[in-house]
């Protein structure tokens, strides 16, 4: 029991790193020191830590542009994360990519990508090396419910489901698409009616207890692993801020919004902890650590060198000097 | 030196690459049990089996897509399109995906894989199957360009591009697959370096930079303009992208003269890029203004005498000579 404990303590660790990571990234935004697009994962932690948790190191990760927490999850520093918000040399993608895209090469997170569905075939790709070489690395793919709308979906399950490759389809399903609720999107309640098409397997549930996520993540990723086929997951979650930072999500009530904070992920990890007999001071210090950890990451990255500018030449080809 | 066809060029390159090395596959519509759209692909499913001869649905974007995942874990993909005009709806892998990743990643992920397919018009199947997709992949840094005009560049340059750690956009003619000509023997692995243009005819005349189908337009304007006194000097860049300006901006020092033959609309594109790097490198050396013979501005016609009437033409490439040498008859 106490090593299950000691589990959910580092993924409530973990969970509230994202959260502070992301409040202090917001904060860094309103100072203008953080630019383009930032696209906030608040709200939606259990699912990223859950599912990272569910893993091997191994194992490939894609995600969409809302890409912080699962970055965070895998393992990658918040200063390398804060320090390519800022622009900097130090960044996880050397200050070219920004908040959309994170890479984590070494921990096997590849990216971090901008057009919505346009990801989910790349992943497919790397299923499909696994499934060549013959080795048994599973790859999970993130996305969110409007990805299901465009063609980008279809085909990368399409050939998943054809070729069984050894992949976990992740919908994070947060309500909206921007602005626009599911029900004015889709006909469906249920998106994975959507697998059946492509002869894969689906599974539904709530992403806000990070211990059902990574149990049910499991099963798909064992399923994979042992070449059984592709699984699309559709988890249940809520964005607490807008799409994006210049998004005031005026499509949406107050009340719904704080109906939905009920639910927040955090807040149940830190209450089953309670429960578990973890006492307050010790979850108090533990957010103290983190706390301290994200504000030197803000330092880190505000202090860091810009972004270099022989990067941004020598990174157009491998293979080639560009003209300048 | 043995002759064989263009298609034959291109079999053999991808046969030598994916004996070289397991990593290399082929990837595309009708690559394997069908043998190739144009049967270039002809046996290979039969040497290397369905694990690396890979049939797939019509799905361009997801196949494209899965290429560039592949490529970017190590694999090094052949996609074939069965023709470029299908590459649009794939437009967004190649464009968002294949040629960003290298960048995204701060330089940590590069991109390996070839597309390839016939690129252009063919004869009489109209506006949605006749692009020169040249002007839309060459404009976008990350990717490189190829278009090969002989079966020995076919081949040099596919072995090249399958071997290059940077994604390949390797445009074949469409009217050339049956063409024939001179291919170093079998076992001589030659294999020619991208960006490197080819003088394929020397003159002082006048300088005709052509590359793709209308590179045999062009050679053939020069034989007739010779009969007249007029030696032409024909350049083909073979690669678009990176361009061989060198080569070019040299062989315009000597002819002072230049037309540009190509098979893409007038408007930008690699056609008006030569253009361009000319007048900045030997503006000095010029002796009449760049023209330049391509498609005609209008959407492919499928009649016949219509169709004539847009591509590049002896013609046209002749009256185009002869007006940038001044010599234009009455």
């Amino acid at each position: 029991m106490a090593s299950g404990r000691d589990e959910l303590l580092a993924h409530y660790r973990k969970m509230y790193e994202i959260r502070r990571f992301e409040e202090e990234a917001a904060r860094a935004y309103a100072q203008s020191k953080v630019g383009g697009f930032l696209h906030l994962y608040i709200g939606q932690e259990a699912i990223a830590v859950g599912t990272s948790a569910a893993l091997g190191e191994d194992d490939y990760v894609f995600q969409t542009y809302r890409d912080h927490g699962i970055a965070l999850a895998r393992g990658m520093s918040p200063n390398a994360a804060m320090a390519e918000l800022f622009g900097k040399d130090a960044g996880c993608s050397r200050g070219l990519g920004g908040s959309m895209h994170f890479f984590d090469v070494e921990r096997n997170f590849l990216g971090g990508w901008g057009i919505v569905g346009g990801h989910l075939a790349v992943a497919a790709g790397a299923a499909f090396k696994s499934k060549y070489v013959g080795e048994d690395r599973v790859t999970v793919c993130f996305f969110g419910e409007g990805a299901t709308n465009i063609g980008g979906f279809h085909e990368a399950m399409s050939l998943a489901g054809l070729w069984k490759l050894p992949i976990v389809f992740i919908c994070e399903n947060n309500q909206y698409a921007m602005g626009t609720p599911m029900k004015r999107t889709t006909p469906l309640e249920d998106l994975t009616l959507k697998a059946q098409g492509y002869g894969m397997v689906g599974d539904r549930f709530e992403g806000y207890d990070v211990k059902i996520v990574q149990d049910r993540v499991k099963t798909a990723v064992s399923r994979a692993r042992k070449g059984e086929g592709p699984t699309f997951i559709e988890v249940e979650t809520y964005r607490f801020r807008g799409h994006s930072m210049s998004d005031p999500a005026k499509y949406r009530s107050r009340s719904e919004l704080e109906e939905r904070k009920k639910k927040d992920p955090v807040v149940i990890t830190r209450t089953q902890l309670s429960e578990a007999g973890v006492k307050d001071e010790a979850l108090d210090a533990l957010e103290e650590t983190v706390d301290a950890e994200i504000e030197q990451a803000v330092q880190f990255a505000n202090d860091a060198e810009p972004a270099l500018e022989e990067t941004m030449w020598n990174t157009v080809y491998k293979t080639l000097e560009v003209e300048r | 030196m043995r002759e064989i066809r263009y298609r034959e060029a291109l079999r053999e390159a991808m046969l030598e690459e994916m004996e070289r090395e397991d990593a290399v596959f082929l990837m595309g519509e009708e690559v394997g049990h069908y043998q190739g759209a144009y049967k270039v692909s002809e046996g290979l499913l039969a040497r290397f089996g369905e694990q690396r001869v890979i049939d797939t649905p019509i799905a361009e974007a997801g196949f494209a897509g899965i290429g560039i995942g592949a490529a970017m874990t190590g694999l090094r993909p052949i996609i074939e399109f069965m023709t470029w005009n299908f590459s649009f709806v794939a437009f967004d892998q190649i464009i968002s995906n294949a040629a960003k990743a290298y960048q995204m990643t701060g330089g940590k992920i590069p991109v390996p894989m070839v597309f390839r397919g016939p690129n252009g018009a063919a004869k009489q199947v109209a506006s949605q199957h006749s692009h020169s997709v040249d002007p839309f992949y060459a404009s976008i840094p990350g990717l490189y360009v190829v278009m090969p005009s002989t079966p020995r560049d076919a081949k040099g340059l596919l072995k090249a591009a399958i071997r290059c750690d940077d994604p390949v956009i390797f445009l074949e003619g469409e009217t050339l697959y049956n063409v024939k000509g001179e291919v170093p023997d079998e076992g001589e692995d030659e294999v020619i370096p991208l960006g490197k243009g080819r003088i394929a005819r020397e003159g002082d005349g006048c300088t005709i930079v052509a590359f793709g189908a209308p590179y045999y337009v062009a050679m053939q304007a020069a034989e007739k303009l010779a009969e007249e006194g007029i030696e032409c000097e024909i350049v083909d860049p073979r690669t678009i992208r990176p361009l061989d300006s060198d080569m070019i901006v040299e062989s315009v020092r000597k002819t002072h003269r230049c037309v540009v033959v190509h098979e893409h609309w007038p408007y930008g594109g690699p056609g008006a890029e030569i253009v361009d790097r000319i007048q900045r490198e030997a503006f000095d050396h010029l002796d009449a203004p760049i023209l330049r013979v391509g498609s005609r501005d209008v959407p492919m016609p499928y009649a016949t005498n219509l169709e004539a009437l847009v591509l590049p033409t002896v013609e046209r490439v002749i009256d185009a000579v002869r007006k940038v040498t001044y010599t234009e008859q009455d």
